[in-house]
């Protein structure tokens, strides 16, 4: 079944778009983009703005300031009965008194739609619930009513699709189901999916475009590899995955290459990965990029080599072994290695040199701060 | 010694329980003495306080007794017309005071509780010394215990909408206005039946305090005389066993109202 | 979603213009009454005076009846506590899928007239009926001792009609305790009875403390159970006030002792509720 939205699907746009409430600015002055037909992620811990911007999208929320289009349209003040937008809500928001098929017609009926039943069936088949349709939402489990409330959504074939968290109730087996599930209709349909989540993984699984929010602001916007391999800060840094993150300062800017004195080490980072150029800043690595080996033995890494580590602690998780490296400066690096079994697992304080090829590297300013987004994923 | 341990443990579970029970039946048993004397023949005896004979004719006719169904009659309507006066207006007050910000707001909280607080003499002598001051003291009669009783069945009512308004998820009427319903078609498709069992239990309620108050309507009713009033009067001379065939019906419709709306609730979670 | 600015006003106008006219201004008509001069009758017509005199007048007049109500409240409420408590405990805790029938079961009397279930007792306690002839048997009582006209009778009658204001609320309050607490408590070396005192005991303190306020409040100023069950000697002060009312017409002497009843509630309540310490009340 087509479930194409009838008219040809239009980008959203946010345009400086803040929301104010008494005591504090949810969203400052947002600017976005979401271009027709795409799987667009907000990332970012609790409180930092993202349920506030779909609340607006949604017309739950009027914006304080700013503006929404969708294509040349302004829905800014739309009621949200009147936009081509429908949300899929944190708790699913099913409607405790009416059974699943109705439920799911429920769009359908207050714009007054021929042929409810007939849709409603194919809907339901969709979502794999055709059996269910006389059950009440009480009685279903977790997973069938965030189907349902999908089907519910969906049916309206709405321009941009909201989905407020809307794994979030679910165990971590079925979350995973799920989000393969999501993936597979939006390909499928075709509409432009707007996702908002806290859990980075959830997001680098299923977007083509992440924005990171936080305090009310988008710190950086791009897919998934991209955001991951190249952070801009130190908050997207720390909360999409971990890093490595050492104090070091510029000592020279050439061509397509910055190098940084790191306690005494000289590391190179491509310059394009280099968001400072001078003076004091955070040498960037991720754990999985840190290379070990007993020390004086050879690493497989050109470039960046490191001595004088001792291991202090090892965590064997199946698939890696996860380290902490003390450094002569007395900062602990993490780093992660794949259990190849090409080397034995090292032994707590062994000593050890640390190397990484200088692609993999970035440089952030020294004026962020470098705990930001540090365990505030949750 | 294990058998007497596992008696002493099955005691210990169960004694709350068969504790509990004897004070329902400590409850019930005034009920059950009720029914019983419904079909007691006293016309022997003077003694109403002693079951004599078994006899139909107290339930086969009811209105027997003097203005005893008069007073019924008059019970009922001043019930269902306060119970419909205090239903809309608590509701709507509810619904302010749950959905709404305004100034005032905990003020008003604390006047709702206030009659649910006060003694019935207390609220009883005070609209009675308002109706006296503002010259009603001979006027006193259906209308004066109509407004004593809205004024007592309002907390009650405001109390029990509040209750089930603050259980309902604004995100359901979020849901349905994003899903093309409009503030109206919300209320009534969503809000309004997701709210009604409270609003339902909130005249059952009014209409049983209002059909049963004593203390209060007493003092504001003048010569109009309402049931319990009816009641009072002959308990003095000795009751008419009729009055006991009004208690036994009314206790029978109400358990079937409270049992019915049980039993379709169970029925609607398990089906 | 925006709302009408006023909305809230308006919905609230009808209910709170009825409060204020019929609950909170009689207030202050009482109390002009109670300082109503003394010589006023129904014919003559009242003054108010400011004759405080009245007050001193009431407590010097039924000094005794005011305080038989408050210690039969008292009685009846703490008798209703310890029945109410183990009703309540049972349907929370040991009931299981019984609990909700249980539960309209303590509200159904609620719904059959309070007098003629009070008459009931008239008959169920009376001189020559069962209980009392089984008390003689096993010489509880004196061959010709009765339970009517005492004030056992009458207790009994406030114990019966307000406990169900009892057990809602500590029914309400229990149930909200996680059964896990408990268990914790056990698991914590704590002997059932030390975990109830320790843990259920304390976390059901609101429901003790509004089931004890909506029992003692109406009992203190009920007269129906002094009338039917009583006799003059058990006289308490709400068959004062409705008499000093309706057959003597002495509206200065019911008006005061109407606020002597509400300012000594009221003042209760404070203290309760600050010994106590709770604010869920509302």
């Amino acid at each position: 079944m087509s479930l194409a939205a009838d008219r040809a699907s239009r980008s959203l746009r946010l345009t400086a778009l803040t929301k104010e409430f008494a005591t504090f600015t949810a969203v400052r002055s947002l600017d976005l983009e979401v271009p027709a037909g795409s799987f667009f992620a907000l990332l970012g811990p609790s409180g930092c703005g993202k349920t506030t911007t779909l609340r607006m999208v949604a017309g739950l929320e009027v914006p304080t300031s700013g503006s929404i289009h969708l294509g040349d349209d302004e829905i800014t003040y739309e009621k949200p009965y009147r936009r081509p937008v429908n949300t899929v809500f944190q708790n699913y928001a099913l409607f405790p008194h009416l059974d699943i098929h109705e439920n799911v017609a429920f769009g359908l009926r207050r714009r007054k739609v021929k042929d409810v039943d007939r849709q409603v069936k194919e809907m339901l088949a969709l979502v794999e619930l055709e059996s269910q349709a006389k059950k009440k939402p009480p009685q279903m489990s977790g997973g069938q009513q965030q189907r349902v409330a999908l089907a519910r959504a969906l049916i309206n074939r709405p321009e941009v699709l909201l989905l407020d968290e809307p794994l979030g109730a679910l165990d971590l087996k079925l979350r995973r189901a799920m989000q393969i599930e999501l993936k597979r209709i939006q390909t499928e349909v075709g509409l432009t999916f707007v996702h908002v989540t806290h859990d980075q993984e959830e997001a680098m699984t299923m977007a083509d475009t992440i924005a990171v929010m936080n305090g009310g602001v988008i710190e950086q916007m791009g897919s998934p590899a991209e955001l991951y391999e190249n952070p801009r800060t130190t908050f997207v840094a720390n909360f999409l995955g971990q890093s490595n993150l050492i104090a070091g300062s510029v000592a020279s800017a050439e061509g397509d290459v910055v190098r940084v004195d790191m306690h005494g080490n000289q590391v190179s980072i491509p310059a394009e990965r280099a968001h400072a150029r001078s003076g004091e800043g955070w040498v960037g690595i991720r754990p999985e990029k840190v290379l070990l080996a007993p020390a004086g033995e050879p690493i497989d890494a050109p470039g960046n080599h490191l001595t004088g580590g001792i291991v202090t602690d090892v965590s064997f998780v199946g698939v890696s072994t996860q380290y902490l490296v003390q450094m002569p400066w007395g900062q602990e690096l993490m780093a992660f290695e794949q259990n190849t079994g090409r080397r034995a697992v090292l032994a707590k304080g062994t000593k050890v040199d640390v190397s990484w090829r200088p692609e993999f590297s970035f440089l952030l300013p020294a004026s962020q701060d470098v705990n930001a987004g540090v365990l505030e994923e949750a | 010694m294990t058998g007497l341990q596992r008696a002493g443990r099955w005691i210990g579970e169960h004694l709350v329980l068969a504790l509990g029970l004897l004070v329902m039946v400590y409850m019930f048993v005034p009920i059950a003495v009720v029914m019983l004397m419904s079909f007691n023949d006293n016309s022997k005896s003077r003694n109403v306080y002693a079951f004599q004979d078994f006899t139909w004719s107290n339930w086969a006719h009811p209105c027997r007794p003097n203005g005893m169904c008069d007073a019924v009659v008059r019970s009922i309507e001043i019930g269902l017309l306060a119970t419909l006066v205090a239903t809309i207006l608590g509701s709507l007050a509810a619904f302010a005071l749950v959905r709404h910000d305004f100034v005032g707001r905990s003020a008003a909280n604390t006047v709702i509780f206030l009659p649910m607080a006060s003694p019935e003499i207390v609220m009883g002598s005070s609209l009675l010394a308002l109706f006296v001051a503002s010259g009603f003291g001979g006027r006193l009669g259906f209308v004066t215990i109509f407004i004593a009783h809205v004024m007592f069945c309002l907390s009650f009512v405001i109390v029990t909408v509040k209750a089930r308004l603050t259980g309902l998820d604004e995100n359901l009427e979020q849901a349905a206005m994003d899903l093309y319903a409009s503030e109206w078609t919300t209320f009534w498709r969503v809000t309004f039946p997701l709210v009604f069992p409270g609003v339902a239990a909130a005249a059952l309620l009014s209409f049983s305090l209002s059909f049963d108050d004593f203390i209060i309507t007493n003092l504001n009713a003048g010569q109009t005389v309402t049931f319990p009033m009816f009641v009072w009067g002959v308990a003095q001379r000795g009751i008419p066993m009729q009055v006991n065939v009004v208690g036994t019906v009314m206790f029978l419709i109400s358990m079937f109202l409270v049992l019915g709306n049980m039993l379709a609730t169970r029925k609607k979670v398990a089906a | 979603m925006r709302r009408g600015r006023f909305t809230g006003y308006w919905l609230m106008l009808p209910a709170a213009l009825w409060l204020a006219l019929f609950f909170v201004i009689p207030f202050y008509s009482l109390l002009a009454t109670s300082l109503y001069d003394p010589e006023g009758s129904v014919l003559t017509g009242y003054d108010v005076t400011y004759h405080f005199a009245n007050f001193v007048d009431a407590l010097d007049d039924f000094w005794e009846p005011l305080l038989r109500s408050l210690w039969y409240a008292a009685v009846a409420t703490a008798i209703c506590l310890v029945l109410g408590y183990v009703l309540a405990y049972a349907i929370a805790f040991k009931a299981g899928r019984w609990s909700s029938l249980l539960l309209v079961l303590v509200i159904a009397p609620f719904f059959t007239s309070f007098l003629i279930r009070t008459l009931s007792w008239k008959l169920i306690l009376a001189d020559d009926g069962f209980v009392v002839d089984t008390l003689q048997f096993l010489h509880v009582l004196g061959d010709d001792s009765r339970l009517l006209a005492t004030p056992v009778a009458v207790i009994a009658g406030l114990v019966y009609n307000f406990l169900p204001f009892m057990v809602l609320p500590l029914y309400a309050s229990l149930e909200k305790i996680d059964g896990r607490l408990i268990e914790a408590a056990g698991d914590l070396y704590a002997s059932p009875s030390r975990g109830f005192l320790k843990v259920t005991l304390p976390l059901s303190k609101p429901g003790v403390i509004a089931g004890t306020l909506l029992t003692f409040i109406p009992a203190a100023g009920d007269y129906i159970n002094a009338s039917l069950l009583g006799s003059p000697n058990q006289r308490m002060v709400g068959n004062v006030i409705q008499n000093l009312f309706t057959s003597t017409g002495d509206y200065a002497a019911a008006g005061a002792l109407s606020v002597i009843l509400m300012a000594i509630i009221v003042a209760m309540v404070m203290v309760y509720i600050r010994t106590a310490g709770t604010e869920e009340l509302v």
